[in-house]
């Protein structure tokens, strides 16, 4: 008797397993097919055309490859750069994180949404920051010298490894701060006291609880970082001179300038070799760590210890220090450019258009289009991001395991490619979007959409089943479940993830140079054409526009943190 | 309305409805009363707005262009009175991918009309058999030594000459002469003096190479190209990724400048930039073209009817419009580079500080295409590594 009974439970679970797998394919077909229409497509298809133009293989991509010596030391040149700057960001992100998760402070909502700002900055104009500041004429060097009474400049950072580094670091910081505060905030800290309570203190607590508890999140965090630093291009270039040179260089050099096809695909089809690769390991690694969540946040309290104290000081002079001085010594120019003393002069000349122009661009409609296909982007990838978080939330076989793989893949693919891939691929109805700006956006999604998956998908899988299982048993449908029970609980997770797709297509401007689209000129675009012509005034303007920038963004940024009101407390 | 119509759908929808019940409603402050429902909106508004359909009448000429490109409005809107045309700008970031996206589209072009190739790039175009032969009539008023192609698939429309830039204040308080050839910038007064920017991702950087191609030779047993790239490493010469960076960063010479390089590879345009933008205005030019024989590079850019077009004829008119003294007078001023008609006369900007080398530096164009990526990696090999 109790075997049957037992025997028909197990057939009910069977049979609920089975749907719920289903619905969760269900979820990830419209993921799936954005991916494939704008993704997998495209790529592929440029990949045919280079690599068998005649429908025959063309090896010489393969040959070139392995005969010289070159590509070894840039593939070997990009792996440790980016392993650097990732360790290094995690080394300072996550001990801020710590802070972030534990005390209360004054200005820690606003530090916290601020620090997002260095992502949107083109990198011509964090490098003339960075000139401007630890360049060898730079602000750092000044003060230095005439303190010391020194005859030499002290720091020689100009065309170095390290400024590559630093500058990494100062783009990446707070996407693995974001993303670990957020799971961290997420977290009871019953663990954590009972582990003290039990004589657990110090790194014992840190090595056998906290790391563990924080190791899905940490590892989605140096995954994002390494992925953005293994592609980096304008970084590397302006920063690092010309001797670096990382694959993604490489890619845009052989197909712009040399139109090597068959060797930019190949080099482009190492670069997503290699992160898939990275990606199983990665999934692997995830599969083994379900920590679960209290829908309570953590109580947080005010430093009071003099330990704590500096603790959470040293954090916020290390975030101004890293991230708000290169973009004050931007607006100090901004404003003091022309040695006039402090002006306005260059923001009003964004306004006119002496010469009658066609590029002109007044800066509202410069300012209402990226904040258009921000807003476009945002809502797509928030949407798609959602979806694919929901479909990947259990096991990942098959179908769903390529998904979670797929999403990524955007992130490390060459915007030379992707942009290339379009022209090839979207040129017949019904998909003859080439020429249409819905592509912008459309490409920002793909490399917002990680973003949004990574942020919350931690979240997802943190929330025990027995919250869904008891509202169900309840006579909650599933719609109701995800409504009430489990949006309040990503919610966090979700914003950061808006928040990071927001600023990412503020900030990029990569789609707008291989997507040939009609005139709608983003602020970056605007930067980028008035740093291209000689002359105090353009290069005044471009300041001011990047003054603009930082301040649409740092609007923005405060007016989405502000909009959050449901199920969230002070964070 | 069909876009009316898809909002009340939405705002009635049961699936939306689902999303926000009363009691989520009632909690919380009304802008927020149903965010999925919202966003669902926004996202429709949006894409609605968007994506507004094209036509495609015989009327509009669609142009494809690098992002550089500029025009006067009144010009344009003139020429699209006259001619009944309507024009539509279609913009990539730079030549090489304006030129190889229109290659890779050729079965199915991006537009009507191509401009913005130059002399550097022709070759390559030109085998793809990337254009249809137009012969304009106003060809016989433009200087013949810019027809490179003899069939006329391309019609020239500009040129520029990349020629060093210097710091006219810094030569004048250290009292130093300013080179008058190639070779000198190997000289040890010159050390630590010169940007380049590097000529695998940027074009003043790759005329500059080519310059020194021409002026050095590829397989001279004493002094190569090579070697003349040896001695200005030994030399300290900064190697910059774009012109921007070399210009702005590097260079001295440029309007508030924190660059310590007196001398850039810039344009022999630049000086009157320099001048036109100044603000405040200024009386002298901070800066100045070197223009002395075989210093010089001279670049050409050309527009062309792209083979398979839809609108064939429309292209036609339309680099007709390129060589009317309207365009070629307003050009200059718009995007610093000179008119290919030599009647046409300059701005006074141009006339008074821009330079125009005598004899410049020009190579064939068949030798740029099938030499570019074996010259571009010697040069990496060189410089570099």
């Amino acid at each position: 008797m109790a075997q049957r009974v037992d025997g028909n439970r197990i057939t009910v679970n069977h049979r609920a397993q089975t749907a719920q797998g289903r619905a969760r394919l269900l979820l990830a077909l419209v993921p799936l097919l954005f991916l494939s229409l704008f993704f997998v497509y495209p790529v592929v298809t440029l990949f045919a055309v280079s690599l068998a133009p005649n429908g025959v293989f063309d090896s010489s991509g393969l040959v070139t490859l392995f005969a010289s010596r070159t590509y070894l030391q840039i593939f070997s040149f990009t792996f440790m750069q980016a392993a650097l700057s990732t360790a290094l960001t995690l080394l300072l992100a996550i001990p801020s994180a710590y802070v972030f998760a534990h005390w209360q402070f004054r200005g820690k909502k606003l530090l916290l949404s601020l620090s997002l700002l260095p992502f949107v900055l083109p990198t011509t104009v964090v490098a003339v920051a960075f000139s401007g500041l630890i360049g060898e004429r730079g602000l750092v060097n000044d003060l230095l010298m005439s303190m010391f009474s020194l005859t030499e400049a002290p720091l020689q950072l100009d065309h170095t490894l390290t400024l590559v580094l630093i500058a990494h670091v100062f783009y990446n910081y707070s996407v693995a701060l974001r993303l670990i505060t957020g799971f961290w905030m997420n977290q009871s800290n019953h663990i954590e006291e009972s582990a003290a309570l039990l004589g657990a203190h110090g790194w014992g607590l840190w090595w056998q609880i906290q790391f563990p508890l924080l190791r899905p999140v940490i590892t989605a965090a140096a995954l994002l970082v390494f992925m953005f630093c293994f592609t980096s291009f304008g970084v590397v270039l302006i920063m690092g001179g010309q001797r670096f040179a990382t694959i993604e260089v490489e890619i845009y050099r052989q197909a712009t300038s040399l139109f090597n096809l068959p060797l930019a695909a190949t080099l482009s089809l190492v670069q997503i070799g290699f992160t898939f690769i990275l990606m199983l390991i990665y999934t692997r690694f995830q599969r083994q760590v379900i920590v679960e969540l209290r829908s309570t946040t953590r109580p947080l309290r005010s430093a009071t210890s003099l330990r704590e104290k500096i603790a959470v000081v040293s954090t916020i002079v290390l975030m101004i220090t890293l991230l708000f001085t290169p973009l004050a010594t931007v607006i100090l120019r901004a404003f003091t450019y022309g040695n006039e003393g402090v002006t306005l002069r260059y923001f009003g000349l964004l306004g006119t258009n002496p010469r009658g122009s066609v590029l002109f661009t007044p800066p509202l409609v410069a300012i209402g289009n990226s904040l258009s296909f921000a807003l476009v982007t945002t809502i797509l990838a928030v949407g798609l991001g959602v979806l694919s978080a929901y479909a990947l939330r259990g096991s990942k076989r098959g179908l769903l395991g390529g998904l979670d793989i797929l999403l990524m893949l955007p992130l490390v693919t060459s915007a030379v490619t992707i942009g290339f891939g379009y022209v090839v691929a979207l040129d017949e109805p019904p998909l003859n979007l080439r020429t249409s700006i819905i592509l912008i956006p459309i490409a920002h999604t793909l490399i917002a959409l990680p973003f949004v998956v990574r942020n919350v998908l931690p979240a997802l899988r943190a929330i025990p089943p027995s919250f869904g299982d008891a509202a169900q048993s309840l006579g909650a449908s599933p719609l109701r479940v995800v409504r009430l029970i489990e949006l309040p609980l990503i919610l966090r997770g979700l914003l950061v993830g808006a928040v990071f797709a927001f600023t990412v297509s503020m900030g990029e401007f990569g789609a707008s140079l291989f997507i040939a689209r009609p005139d709608t000129p983003t602020m970056p675009i605007v930067i980028y054409r008035l740093l291209g012509q000689p002359g105090a005034s353009n290069y005044g303007q471009a300041l001011a526009m990047s003054v603009l920038l930082i301040i649409v963004c740092a609007l923005s940024l405060i007016v989405i943190e502000r909009g959050r009101t449901i199920g969230t407390s002070e964070l | 309305m069909p876009a009316e119509g898809v909002l009340d759908f939405l705002h009635h929808s049961p699936i939306l409805r689902g999303f926000c019940s009363p009691h989520v409603a009632q909690r919380h402050n009304p802008m927020m009363r149903c965010p999925v429902k919202q966003l669902v909106l926004l996202l429709v508004i949006s894409i609605l707005c968007v994506v507004r359909p094209t036509s495609a009448q015989t009327q509009t000429v669609r142009v494809v262009v690098h992002d550089s490109f500029n025009v006067s409005e009144a010009v344009l809107a003139q020429f699209e009175a006259d001619s009944g045309l309507i024009i539509e700008i279609l913009r990539l970031g730079d030549t090489g991918i304006l030129v190889n996206q229109s290659i890779l589209s050729r079965e199915n072009p991006l537009g009507d009309v191509l401009y913005g190739i130059d002399n550097t790039f022709l070759t390559r175009a030109l085998e793809a058999d990337l254009f249809m032969p137009y012969e304009s009539p106003a060809l016989a008023v433009v200087d013949p030594a810019f027809l490179l192609d003899p069939e006329a698939r391309v019609t020239p429309i500009n040129y520029g000459d990349v020629c060093l830039n210097v710091d006219v204040a810094y030569f004048e308080e250290n009292d130093l002469a300013l080179p008058q050839s190639l070779a000198d910038l190997s000289a040890p007064e010159y050390a630590g003096l010169l940007a380049v920017q590097n000529p695998a991702t940027s074009s003043p950087g790759l005329a500059f190479l080519l310059a020194t191609i021409v002026v050095f030779g590829e397989e001279d047993d004493d002094y190569d190209y090579l070697d003349y790239w040896t001695d200005l490493i030994a030399n300290d010469v900064i190697i910059t990724d774009d012109w921007t960076t070399a210009y702005y960063s590097e260079f001295s010479g440029s309007a508030g400048s924190e660059g310590d390089r007196p001398l850039v590879v810039s344009y022999a345009s630049s000086p009157s930039a320099e001048v036109f933008f100044a603000d405040p205005p200024v009386e002298t030019a901070p800066t100045s073209a070197i223009v002395a024989p075989d210093t010089c590079f001279r670049q050409v850019e050309f527009a062309g009817v792209l083979a398979n077009a839809s609108n064939p004829e429309g292209a036609q008119q339309f680099i007709d419009f390129l060589l009317s003294d309207a365009f070629q007078a307003d050009m200059p001023l718009q995007m610093f580079v000179f008119p290919v008609i030599p009647t046409v006369p300059l701005p006074d900007v141009f006339a008074e500080y821009a330079a125009i080398p005598d004899s410049p530096i020009l190579m064939p164009i068949a030798a740029i295409d099938a030499n570019r990526e074996q010259w571009l990696s010697a040069w990496t090999e060189t410089a570099l590594r």
